[in-house]
């Protein structure tokens, strides 16, 4: 019954001048994910409108379910399109339209036509009028009710004549690509995908890293990294994973520093080495998982002094959430179930029974200073020696 | 360097066994009940393997019945015998080391009412048949206890368990797990009143996804899968043929030469834990000698957590095992078989299992030992305090 589908934009319509760039990104983004569905689509930009137009058979709900991962679009609206074979037909179309979509037809409409093309001999307050008296006529338990109706439908009156009166809600968000590109710290846990969907959602592009430590991480923890990002990659797109040999780093701080700081410590690295990444590929900032007390590299002392090396602003999208909250969304998205497999990250494998949770930056300084004779090699080696996974999802 | 030292997960197939996997895959690739020729040609691979597995068994061809591999005989043994008895009793026998697929099962049928005893192992993993005396009763209608364990490499008294049972009652059904020990050994279960065995194809260098429970034409068996009838209705179906015809040549490749490729294994095993007891603070699990599988040893290593170890190994080319490979994609828990044998706690996350097949060479073992010596100094520098 459905051909098309009128999609409905968030946040972009506020947009001044600026606005056909995030419309034009927001049709390249439909476009790109509807390549996943059977069938082929046309994507048009018309009168401050997106449509997509199925050009042959399609499946529904597999494109439904596509349509629902492009961030910036808030609603999406199946559309029946009839040709204009005068008013009488549209009539009975309508009809047609409500016993199929209500089957039980007992409720409160409206109606909400909107005339584009002017040499229609009916005036929008006419079609209403008509319309209503044609709906009436057919369905006797149906009342017009113009403040809050059940259904309203939407009469659209251009070349063809576009039916349509539900609305599937989108993800929100901006169309991504319209917010340059973000630097993701992903581990194989249950928050960092979390934090990368949320900064996608802003229409920010988002490219990972992950750090792997063989032969204490192994090779089906990181095939779950891959995972994680495809699963990621379905919202934001194709993802750029840099894999970074951890291991000999890791090794030559647990042997020079004390051990309760060496969570602390190999985070600093962390995000030494994911800024240079970053830079190197033109990301913007740094995005992590973060989330304030949760563990004790993520207390207010731990992230300040996590936080100190880098200069690229870090972006922590889930602060202030509980755990419970952030596995809500990673639910939602889809990422909890690899999240929970039980292999082990790098960040765990040595942790300290009791790890330092109010760490003062200039002791942390002090013992870095151990590490003076080789650091600086290894962490050139492990930027050389990385390797790049392109994901898509 | 790929040293393989995992065969007790799963070994390499003979080239014999892919050669005839693929010839009747795309050659004779009938369904054995088709009425044609095809369906003939078919036909003869089947029969051809039940005489091999029947001949090798000195049991009569009826008795065979294929099925996708060592758990589903498992469970069509248990489960089928259950419910043919379920009027004559409901108490069932096991011990604590079987595989999953056998505990998992009990488990199900103690939810259906079953009432199981689980009998305890000593150290070296091996039950005491005055337990088993102790634990039958009147109404026990089962006694499930496997061949070969898989963790360990212990053997159970298995000839002398199934004739304690037939001469306190000759109505027990007496299956026996022989996944890990068919191929080694010479299984007649006649001879040893079994009336129910289970083998796994890929355990033997045959295919996956193939097995075949023995029945003693005797014992009444309930199907646990239905459909059309193939395999005298207790396994219905159509046959994996290809897997069956595999699996027939693989009883045929490993069973031509069985005594002197045995002491073979045997002496690798002895060379291998003769070099790694050079390492310090190890500890060998499971019995000493020929007193165990010739193909499984089980090692603790202190202070080193055997997931660590083994990727390690990895890096080297060397695939072995971290307690049982079938268990090893879910949480990590402590192994029931470790546990049963007493194995302190803190080498439970420490044990790794070396296992070894026809195909392992002398050189193998060496270099594994060479790459042991090199890697356990150095991982036992970091550990977690």
């Amino acid at each position: 019954m459905f051909t098309s589908f009128l999609i409905k934009y968030a946040e972009i319509g506020v947009k001044g001048k600026n606005r056909y760039l995030f419309e034009d990104a927001l049709v390249r983004q439909i476009r790109y994910a509807l390549k996943k569905c059977d069938g082929t689509f046309a994507v048009s930009k018309t009168q401050g409108r997106i449509y997509v137009d199925a050009l042959s058979e399609f499946d529904f709900d597999e494109t439904v379910e596509q349509l629902r991962k492009v961030f910036g679009i808030s609603g999406i609206c199946p559309v029946v399109a009839v040709e204009d074979q005068g008013f009488t037909q549209l009539g009975k179309d309508v009809v047609s339209y409500i016993a199929a979509t209500y089957p039980d037809h007992k409720q409160t409409f409206k109606i909400a036509a909107r005339r584009a093309r002017k040499n229609y001999p009916l005036d929008s307050m006419e079609i209403n009028a008509e319309l209503g008296g044609v709906i009436l006529d057919a369905f006797p338990e149906m009342r017009v009710d113009v403040h809050s109706p059940d259904i309203l439908l939407h009469i659209e009156i251009r070349e063809k004549i576009f039916i349509y009166s539900v609305i599937i809600p989108g993800p929100g968000g901006m169309p991504v690509g319209t917010n340059g590109k973000g630097m993701l710290l992903l581990s194989g846990g249950i928050d960092s995908p979390v934090a990368g969907y949320m900064i996608a959602k802003r229409g920010v592009k988002i490219d990972a890293v992950y750090f792997h430590a063989p032969p204490y991480t192994s090779e089906r923890a990181k095939q779950k990294v891959v995972d994680l990002a495809k699963l990621v990659s379905c919202y934001a797109g194709p993802v750029y994973l840099h894999v970074i040999h951890f291991t000999d780093i890791q090794m030559y701080i647990y042997e020079k520093c004390p051990h309760d700081e060496l969570t602390i410590i190999m985070r600093r690295y962390m995000m030494k080495i994911a800024e240079k990444i970053a830079v190197d590929t033109g990301c913007l900032g740094l995005i992590t998982g973060e989330s304030i007390g949760q563990v004790a590299s993520q207390t207010m002392h731990s992230l300040a002094v996590t936080n100190e090396v880098c200069e690229l602003p870090v972006y922590r999208p889930l602060i202030g959430m509980d755990k419970q909250e952030i596995v809500e969304i990673s639910e939602k998205i889809g990422t909890y179930e690899t999240s929970i497999l039980p292999y082990e990250d790098c960040c765990t494998i040595f942790v300290a029974k009791h790890p330092v949770t109010k760490p003062n930056l200039g002791i942390i300084k002090k013992h870095e200073k151990n590490l003076a004779q080789e650091i600086d090699t290894l962490v050139q080696t492990a930027l050389e020696t990385k390797e790049l996974i392109v994901v898509e999802g | 360097m790929e040293i393989y030292l995992d065969n007790s997960a799963t070994t390499r197939s003979y080239e014999s066994v892919a050669e005839i996997v693929r010839k009747v895959m795309v050659e004779d690739y009938g369904n054995p009940s088709s009425m044609h020729m095809k369906g003939v040609e078919a036909e003869r691979y089947v029969r051809y393997a039940k005489e091999v597995i029947a001949r090798n068994l000195k049991v009569n061809e009826k008795e065979i019945f294929f099925t996708s591999g060592g758990t589903e005989s498992d469970n069509l043994a248990l489960i089928g015998t259950a419910m043919a008895n379920r009027r004559a009793g409901r108490h069932i026998i096991t011990t604590c080391i079987e595989h999953p697929a056998v505990l998992q099962t009990m488990h199900y049928l103690e939810t259906q009412g079953a009432q199981v005893t689980y009998l305890p192992v000593d150290r070296t993993g091996v039950i005491c048949l005055d337990d088993l005396r102790c634990a039958i009763r009147r109404d026990t209608i089962l006694v499930s206890i496997m061949h070969t364990n898989n963790e360990i490499g212990s053997l159970q008294p298995i000839a002398e368990a199934g004739a304690m049972i037939k001469s306190i009652n000759p109505c027990i059904a007496f299956h026996v797990d022989a996944v890990q020990g068919y191929g080694k050994w010479r299984i007649y279960p006649k001879k040893m009143n079994i009336d129910l065995l289970s083998v796994s194809g890929h355990k033997i260098h045959g295919p996956k996804g193939i097995g075949f429970l023995y029945i003693n034409e005797k014992t009444r068996v309930n199907p646990i899968v239905f459909g059309g009838g193939q395999q005298k209705g207790i396994r219905s179906g159509t046959e994996n043929v290809p897997g069956i015809a595999g699996l027939g040549k693989a009883v045929e490749e490993i069973y031509a030469n069985l005594e002197e490729e045995r002491s073979v294994m045997y002496a690798l095993k002895e060379r291998f834990i003769e070099g790694v007891r050079l390492i310090p603070d190890i500890r060998i699990n499971g019995p000493a000698g020929e007193k165990g599988a010739p193909h499984v040893i089980s090692v603790s290593f202190r202070g080193i957590r055997s997931e660590v170890l083994l990727h390690a190994l990895e890096e080297k080319g060397i695939s072995v095992s971290a307690g049982s490979a079938c268990a090893s994609n879910k949480a990590p828990k402590p192994s029931d078989t470790l546990r049963a044998i007493g194995l302190e706690k803190d080498l439970l996350d420490s044990t790794l299992r070396f296992s070894l097949s026809v195909f392992t060479t002398e050189e193998e073992i060496d270099d594994t030992l060479q790459t042991l010596y090199d890697i356990v100094p150095a991982l036992r520098k970091y550990t977690r305090h």
